[in-house]
Parts: structure tokens; sequence; C-alpha cells
């Protein structure tokens, strides 16, 4: 059995809203190992994205711990999380979230440039990516030249470009047609293939269906999990 | 994030809005270019009334009659009431100071000068022949009076410019005969034109020796004495020396005023100096008022990109690298409003020198120092607050705004 790179124990997520509580999510235990490929689903407003945003360091559980890569980063600092979403996660938003002013290069190069990476690598490694994906006639366009799938796939490059371990992808085809759709989820595919471990949030069941492993989320709960036989009965 | 990184990010988030950019900078250079403008306008006026004053004549002491109880220059003095009036005697007696260069008795008064027919009120000076060189004055035609007993004088007279034109047009006025109040004077010179200035202006006076201006007005009296000292240094010793000999002529009272044109010059100076002072000041004000601006409009800016905000912590920048980010926006919008400005500023000063070739309208290197260096400051100032905003910006939270 493969390493675990995820380890969620006791985790719990409640948002305060006035006088009353949303408990986004509720004792969750959950272990994802390296190079999975994982879909997250369930009705809306059932804690699908609370728990993504958590998996990816931009929020924090209330109370329980995540280890990544062995590692407790619930206790990391604003910058070491920063540090970690920058070297090992790429995420990948349902609407594109690319820097409108910057060109598809640009928006592909954006963490290497956080990261402080020189130019000239920079470079190689947009020109690497804008051919595999398709869009080394697009590099300068801004994104409101792109199309919604080239916008996508000028996403999934950005995602990748940092060679993170895992790909946190939140409906990344809520936007697309179902062609360009299933175009895109055989890109993270293929990623994952080559050993990225791949999370995707879906309401599509049949996109969710191609996941080696289904995650059922209700009301803030871990309803089914398609890797334990014996889900936990109601 | 690498400094160029950084800076072009900064300067393309600045570019993608450009007309807040542009309002931002135009704010930035209003303030700035005020500061340079006014100031010039300020120091101009300063060194302006400074170079007049230079060009009555240096190493000066002018005693006046009357003794005001201030040091320094006080526009009063010339009409105080006078205890004991200066005589040319006294005038006389000066010139045994040993620091005492040269003595000009004056003596002014109004009467009407005629010739020909034509008729005109005049401003009349009774002096001596050193005037001319203790005034700086030069002279266009013949000579000026000549030297010789203060008491007695000839009949000669030297006139202005505009009087020249005014009774002879074109013809000689050398050698004519002008009756001037009740008495017959020879022109024997005129003076050359001295285009405005402070101070009496010659273009319409008529001079003669002072005892006969002094039997014109029917008074003994001088309005006042100039001094020259024989140098800079000897102005003091001049300006003692002087006080000491009329008090010993006026019975052991000190009953006049000398006032050396260095204190004029330094009251006049302070008084500018001042006054450009509080006129940069308020200038300022505009620019802690852009300041202002570049804050409302940073945090405004904050808000409008708090999904960028959001995504860029989702791709590994730390709060530090956001709030450099605005900072150095704020900056670049700071350093170009006031480049912008200074030049402006710079543009509006030479434009007021054009305009008006006499007056020198630039502005003090302090000055265009202070307005670039308070641009800069307020805009990094006011744009701490949205950076920082910015910075602890929650990513979930502004990712799911868009
Ligand atoms: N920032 C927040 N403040 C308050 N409540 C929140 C916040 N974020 C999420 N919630 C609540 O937490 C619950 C889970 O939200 P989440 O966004 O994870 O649902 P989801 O499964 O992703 O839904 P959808 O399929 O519609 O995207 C919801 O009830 C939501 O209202
Ligand atoms: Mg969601």
């Amino acid at each position: 059995m493969s390493a675990a790179l995820i380890e969620l124990a006791g985790i719990e997520r409640v948002f305060y809203l006035g006088d009353s509580e949303v408990h986004a999510l509720r004792h969750l235990e959950l272990r994802i190992d390296s190079g999975e490929y994982v879909a997250i689903m369930g009705p809306s407003g059932s804690g699908k994205s609370t728990l993504l945003n958590l998996l990816g360091l931009l929020d924090h559980p209330n109370t329980g711990t995540y280890h990544l890569e062995g590692r407790d980063v619930t206790t990391l600092s604003g910058n070491e999380q920063a540090r970690v979403r920058s070297e090992r996660i790429g995420f990948v938003f349902q609407s594109f979230h690319l820097v409108p002013r910057l060109t598809a290069a640009e928006n592909i190069a954006l963490p290497m440039t956080l990261a402080g990476i020189a130019p000239d690598e920079r470079n190689r490694r947009v020109a690497h990516a804008l051919k595999d994906y398709g869009l080394a006639d697009r590099a300068g366009h801004r994104p409101d030249q792109l199309s919604g799938g080239q916008r996508q796939r000028v996403a999934i490059a950005r995602a990748t470009i940092m060679q993170p371990a895992m790909i946190l992808a939140d409906e990344p085809t809520g936007n697309l047609d179902r062609h360009t759709g299933e175009e895109v989820m055989r890109l993270l595919e293929e990623l994952n293939a080559r050993g990225v471990t791949l999370i995707v949030v879906t309401h599509d069941t049949t996109l969710g269906a191609r996941a080696h492993r289904q995650l059922l989320m209700e009301d803030g709960e871990l309803k089914h999990d398609s890797a334990t036989p014996c889900a936990p009965v109601t | 994030m690498r400094t160029r990184d950084l800076i072009g990010f900064a300067r393309r988030a600045a570019t993608g809005n450009p007309l807040r950019t542009c309002l931002l900078i135009l704010a930035m250079a209003i303030g700035v270019a005020a500061v340079v403008v006014l100031t010039a306008l300020g120091d101009g006026a300063r060194r302006y009334v400074i170079g007049e004053f230079s060009s009555l004549g240096t190493n000066l002491v002018i005693i006046l009659p009357g003794r005001s109880q201030t040091g320094g220059f006080n526009p009063g003095n010339a009409i105080t009431s006078t205890p004991r009036d200066l005589t040319i005697d006294d005038a006389q007696a000066l010139l045994r100071g040993s620091a005492v260069h040269r003595v000009v008795p004056l003596a002014v008064g109004t009467s009407e000068i005629s010739y020909g027919g034509k008729l005109r009120e005049v401003m009349v000076a009774g002096t001596n022949a050193a005037y001319l060189e203790v005034r700086r004055l030069a002279l266009a035609q013949g000579r000026f009076l000549a030297d010789g007993d203060w008491r007695r004088g000839a009949s000669e007279a030297v006139i202005g410019a505009t009087i020249r034109d005014e009774l002879f047009g074109v013809e000689p006025a050398l050698g004519q005969l002008v009756r001037v109040g009740d008495r017959r004077f020879r022109v024997v010179g005129v003076m050359a034109t001295s285009g405005q200035g402070l101070g009496m202006n010659t273009d319409e006076l008529v001079i003669v020796p002072v005892s006969l201006a002094q039997a014109m007005f029917n008074s003994n009296t001088l309005f006042r004495i100039m001094v020259e000292a024989g140098s800079r240094e000897a102005i003091e010793l001049a300006k003692a020396q002087a006080i000491d000999i009329i008090k010993l002529r006026h019975e052991g009272e000190e009953d006049v005023t000398a006032i050396t044109q260095d204190a004029v010059l330094a009251t006049f100076d302070k008084l500018l100096g001042t006054l450009t002072l509080a006129v940069a000041g308020i200038a300022a004000i505009s620019l802690a008022v852009a300041g202002i601006l570049v804050m409302n409009v940073m945090l405004v800016s904050v808000t409008q990109r708090t999904a960028e905000i959001g995504l860029l912590k989702a791709l590994g920048a730390t709060g530090a690298t956001i709030r450099n980010a605005f900072l150095t926006e704020a900056a670049m919008l700071s350093l170009a409003g006031a480049l912008l400005g200074y030049l402006l500023g710079q543009g509006g000063a030479a434009l007021i020198r054009q305009l008006y070739p006499t007056f020198p309208a630039y502005p003090p290197d302090w000055a265009v120092l202070a307005g670039l260096g308070t641009a800069l400051l307020t805009g990094v100032l006011f744009g701490v607050q949205p950076a920082r905003r910015a910075a602890r910006l929650d990513p979930v939270l502004s990712l799911a705004k868009h």
C-alpha cells in the first residue's frame, strides 16, 4: 500500500452566521493515498467545497488534524502554508480564475513568478506547458480572447506548472459544455496517470464514476466512501 | 517574488485600470505642481525684491530724521515727527567718519517744470555729485551735477528720460534753460531710462544741487542722508560713526535713525522666506489630500480585486508578497504623479518667467525636494493600510467573491 498523502482526523468546520451555526463539515475521517483519483460528490451545500478548501490549506478546521505527506499542516504558520500551497498543491476552479490583464503565458507562469523562479526557467517551463496543452498559438492572448475550454486548459497548465503532488479541482467542468468538459477531464486524468493525486468535486455522476474512488458528502458528513466496502449506515 | 516581477506586476495592475490610474496620478501631480509653482512665486518675489534693493546701491547706510524704537526697517520711520532736522552741515560732518566713503544729502519736493510753453509737475531731488555713483545710476546724455560746495551749487539740472521726451521731444535738451519753480536751470544731463524698479524712479525726476532745492522749497532740512561705507565690512562701523557724529551735533541726543541696506534686505528676506514657506505648506495640504485619495482608491481596488488576491494566495503567494505588490503599486502611482507634477510645476514656473521676464520665478531646490518627497511618502504611507488589508484577506472568502 502506498504512503498516505492526506490524513484527516476528527475534522469539524463550523461557520457562524449571526446566531446560527452551519456545520459545513462534521467529524470527518479521511485518508487519501498518493496517486489516487478521487471524486467528491453530493448535493449542493453538503460541504464539498469546504472540504476541498481545507485540503488546499485555504481554510482551517475548527477542530481536528490534517496531515499532508506525514506533516501536520494545521499548525503551520501562514507563510509555511503558502509555501506548501506553492510547491505541493495545484488548484483548478469552476470559473477558471485567470488574471484578466495577464496573457495566457503569464497566467501559467504566475505561480513560478510568485515563487521567485528565474525568468529563463519560467519561460522554458511555460513554453513546454503551452505545447502540452495545445495553447502554443495562444500564448500572448488574454483570457477574454480565449474560449472556455482554452481558459480551463490555461488554468490546468498553471495548476501543474510547479509540479505539485496533488491537484484540487472544484467543478472544473461546471462552466463548460459536455464535449469541452470531457476534454478537460481527460487532461486531468492524464496527469493522474503520471502519478499526481487528483481530487475532483463534481455534480456530474458520469464524470464522478470515472474516478477510481467516490466520496459522497451529505450535510457535512462523509456518507459514502467507495474505498470502504461497508459504508456507514444511516 | 523577484523585485522586477513585483514591479512588472504592479505596473500591469496600475495600467489595467487606466482611468483610476490617470486620476490618481493627476491628483498627485496637481499637488506637486502646486508646491513647485507657488514656491517659485514666493521665492521669486523674495529674489525680485532683494535684486531691486541691491540695485539701489550697496554698502549704504541711510540716515533718517527721527528716532525709531525698534531696530531694523519700518516704513513708519519715514513719517515719524522729527525732533531735530537733518541739515547739509550734518551731512557734510559725516564725511569725517573714517569708515565713511561718500555722503549724499537728499532734499525732495514737488514743483513745476516748464520749457517752451510746456508745463508739468515734477519731483525735484536736491542732491550732490556723488548721488549718481552711490545710487548706481547711468546717464544717457551730458554730465551729472558738478562737484563743489554743497551749500552753493550752480543752476544746473539733470532731467529724467520721460521729462526730456515730454518737454523737448526730438529737440536737443542739453544746454537748454528750463524753469523749475521760480528758478531757471540749465539742463546739463539726461538720465538713462531706469525701467520699473523700487525706490525713486528717475525717469520723472529733476535733479538739482541740494542747496538750490532747499531754497526752492524754502527750507533747510534734508529728507535723508545716504552714507556709503568703504566696504561691506565697514557698513556697521560707518553706521555707528554716523550716529555718533550726528548725536554730537544734536547736543548729545540720538534723534536720527540709521538703517542699513543689509537690515532692510534681511527683513524682506525673512518676510518673503516665511511667505514662501507658508505657501509651500498650503500646497503641501493638497498633497496630503492626494495621499488620502490614493488610500481610498487603493482600498477600493483591494475590494475590487479580492478574487485576484484570493487566487494569488491559492497559488502560493504569502501575505508579504501581496502587501508588497500593493505597496509597489501605490509607490509607482505616487512616483509617476510626483514626476508629472514636477514637470508641470517647472513648466508653469517657466511660463511665468516667460510672461514676466523680470520676475525670477524659480522654485527653490528645497521646495522641489520636499514636494517630491512628500508625494512619495504620502503615497506609500497611505498605501500601507490597503496593502495590509489585502494581505490579511481570507483566501476562501476572497475566492468565493467574483
Ligand atoms: N464562508 C462561509 N460562511 C458561512 N457559511 C458558509 C461559508 N462557506 C460555506 N458555508 C456553508 O457551509 C455549507 C457547505 O458549503 P460548501 O460551499 O462546502 O457546499 P458545496 O457542497 O460546495 O455546495 P455546492 O455544490 O453548491 O458548491 C453550506 O451550508 C454553506 O452555506
Ligand atoms: Mg461548492
